[in-house]
């Protein structure tokens, strides 16, 4: 396959190394951070506003959750020697904690926090359900169906703990891939101390934007209205967060124009041609700034539920994207240029291939379908058989 | 004998262990050389290099390298007077099979062979996630082919652009100066074929070793040497405008 080259590469850099499945990565993680923090927000910090949503956003983050090591297995060279990272890992590298942080993330935090959550409604479901439902439930509760006050009491307490370990391991999470990033000297274009903040920040404004879209569509198509405040309160909590993530890639940026050092000239020229229209258009003007005027809009103009409505769906669509493009801008952009800062190689993206974008939409759909076997099982609303139960004496 | 679960339990892990032991085999014996005698390095006379290719097409064949790829390379730099810090850089097919004539108009031209730099504080190294890139006792960056996993972490954090995948094992891939001839007296390929000595293999433990004196009396600089990743691959004469 020829790659078109502009300038000078050295002869190895030609072809990219991470494809936009590495792309997919940081942009799932992102959401998984994002929405346990919101999620954490009811729990915590007790904004009572975003009830409605935090089961939903429980589900959301343990769906993507299971789908984000997926990019990076199909990725390797040799996916069937990735245990060795759990069995050998390599101290000094960044890496090499990713299985760690995975799996304490997925199973200590995560999986606890919904079984705790969810424990009384599995019980009485696996109670009031049959067939293979009322077996699934019966597995779900592990034995244990004791709902007494006292029992529910302490899954409450127990469940609360772990909502406070988790926040510090949702920042662990992305913050950390950040830091695979911006720990990398070689790559001027990564190279940062504030790659794990601005991750980080980016990761809350794409959590809270999934989230904010999932609870309208579920809620529209389960017939149900809206609940104006949670999406407001979501709404502001989104425009605050942008705000923040915002400020802190002009930082950045304007930091690297005012330094200009030995890369800026070459990083520049990559930003105003190759780059252009996935930085300028899609994350900067697209993706940040006209979500941060919509949402303001809102702040400032009393409007209609309707036309708040259509405004929160539109600003959390375009934050998607502008995200998702600037997830696209580091992985990718990262590679276009030469570590000799003479020229620049072309991303080259096949379809049907093991890297390519076939796989790519396979698994940014996959979540989704996880999230909706997620609901199935474990409703994020109360079911009209618990709500009977909830009614009845116990 | 019975085996109890509880046994069985904790044999499983270790039996396991023992496996992964007996795959990884046992290493290519060399028993004249002494590891601990050597740390090694390479010299290269910028001053001598014509360019011709054959370091290239060396180590192709000695070490299988796949075409498109390369463990050393050279560039050909052309510098005008009035444009220091941007020359002009080519390196077609590596500089496998030598250069096109040079541009006549003016400035001046030079020849820039590259290869590892087998750096004692490698970044490549540190950031593999199994430890399967690593330096050895005796000073060379090597990969084991049979444990790494290919994320190519190793690829991005190498400054010089030294590192490839192999198409063939999809793994990471590098120079490793010529390991397996180093270590039974011989020099590497490169050097080998180098028709002008432009390239010197050097044992920096030996104190009878040429580069000590090379090395004393010679501006000798290292590339990219705000990386600090202590390179071990040392340039005599090379120009400030070299990436």
């Amino acid at each position: 396959m020829h790659i078109p080259v502009d300038g000078f590469m050295y002869p190895n850099e030609v072809e990219l190394q991470w494809s936009v499945l590495i792309v997919l990565y940081p942009f799932l993680t992102g959401l998984v951070a994002g929405a346990f923090i919101l999620a954490s927000l009811e729990r915590v910090f007790q904004v009572q506003a975003v009830k409605p949503t935090y089961r939903l956003a429980l589900l959301t983050a343990l769906a993507f959750l299971l789908v984000a090591p997926m990019p990076l297995q199909l990725h390797l060279g040799h996916p069937e020697r990735s245990f060795e990272m759990y069995l050998t890992p390599h101290g000094s590298s960044a890496m090499a904690m990713f299985g760690f942080v995975y799996l304490w993330y997925l199973l200590a935090v995560l999986v606890l926090e919904i079984w705790l959550d969810y424990r009384r409604d599995i019980v009485i479901l696996s109670q009031t359900t049959t067939g293979w439902r009322r077996a699934i439930y019966r597995v779900l509760t592990l034995g244990s169906n004791n709902i007494s006050p006292h029992a529910l009491h302490i899954d409450d307490r127990a469940g609360w703990l772990i909502t406070v370990i988790g926040i510090p391991s949702a920042f662990l999470l992305h913050g950390y891939v950040g830091f695979i990033f911006g720990s990398v000297k070689a790559n001027p274009w990564w190279s940062s101390p504030l790659m794990p903040v601005v991750f980080l920040f980016s990761a809350m404004v794409s959590g809270i934007a999934v989230v904010l879209l999932l609870y309208m569509l579920l809620t529209r198509l389960r017939g149900e209205p809206i609940d104006m405040r949670c999406v407001d309160t979501m709404a502001r909590y989104l425009f605050y967060t942008f705000i923040i993530d915002f400020s802190l890639e002009m930082l950045d940026l304007v930091h690297r124009i005012y330094e200009a050092d030995e890369s800026f000239r070459s990083l520049d020229f990559m930003v105003h041609t190759r780059l252009y229209f996935s930085q300028i258009v899609l994350q900067i003007l697209l993706g940040t700034l006209a979500p941060i005027i919509l949402l303001g809009i809102t702040q400032v103009i009393k409007l209609s539920d309707l036309v708040r409505k259509r405004i929160y769906a539109t600003a959390g669509c375009l934050t998607l994207i502008g995200i998702f493009a600037m997830r696209w801008n580091v992985v990718i952009g990262g590679q276009l240029f030469s570590k000799s800062f003479l020229g620049y190689t072309t991303y080259k993206m096949g379809f049907v291939a093991r890297e390519g974008l076939l796989t790519a939409i396979v698994l940014s759909i996959l979540p989704f379908v996880f999230l909706w076997a997620l609901v199935k099982i474990l409703p994020p609303w109360p079911e009209k058989a618990l709500l009977a139960r909830s009614a009845s004496p116990q | 004998m019975t085996i109890t679960r509880r046994q069985l339990l904790i044999l499983l892990p270790a039996a396991a262990v023992a496996w992964n032991y007996i795959l990884a085999g046992t290493p290519e014996a060399s028993p004249n050389y002494n590891m601990a005698e050597h740390w090694w390095a390479m010299l290269v006379d910028i001053t001598k290099c014509i360019g011709c290719g054959s370091c290239v097409r060396g180590c192709q064949q000695e070490n299988h390298v796949p075409d498109g790829y390369y463990r050393t390379w050279v560039e050909r730099y052309h510098i005008e007077d009035w444009q220091m810090e941007y020359p002009e850089v080519d390196s077609p097919d590596g500089g496998k099979n030598g250069f096109p004539p040079a541009k006549e108009t003016g400035g001046k031209n030079f020849f820039v062979p590259k290869l590892c730099n087998h750096c004692a504080d490698s970044p490549c190294t540190q950031v593999c996630p199994v430890g399967a890139t690593f330096v050895s006792p005796d000073g060379v960056v090597l990969v084991d082919q049979k444990y790494c996993l290919g994320c190519r972490y190793c690829v991005q954090a190498c400054p010089y652009g030294c590192r490839f995948i192999n198409p063939q094992t999809e793994t990471a891939n590098k120079c490793t100066l010529c390991y397996h001839r180093i270590t039974k007296g011989l020099t590497t390929a490169c050097c080998e074929v180098c028709p002008t000595g432009a390239r010197q293999l050097a044992n920096l433990k030996d104190p009878k070793d040429p580069i000590h004196d090379f090395l004393r009396t010679h501006s000798v600089q290292v590339l990219k040497p705000q990386m600090a990743t202590r390179s071990k691959c040392f340039y005599n004469g090379l120009d400030g405008a070299v990436r």
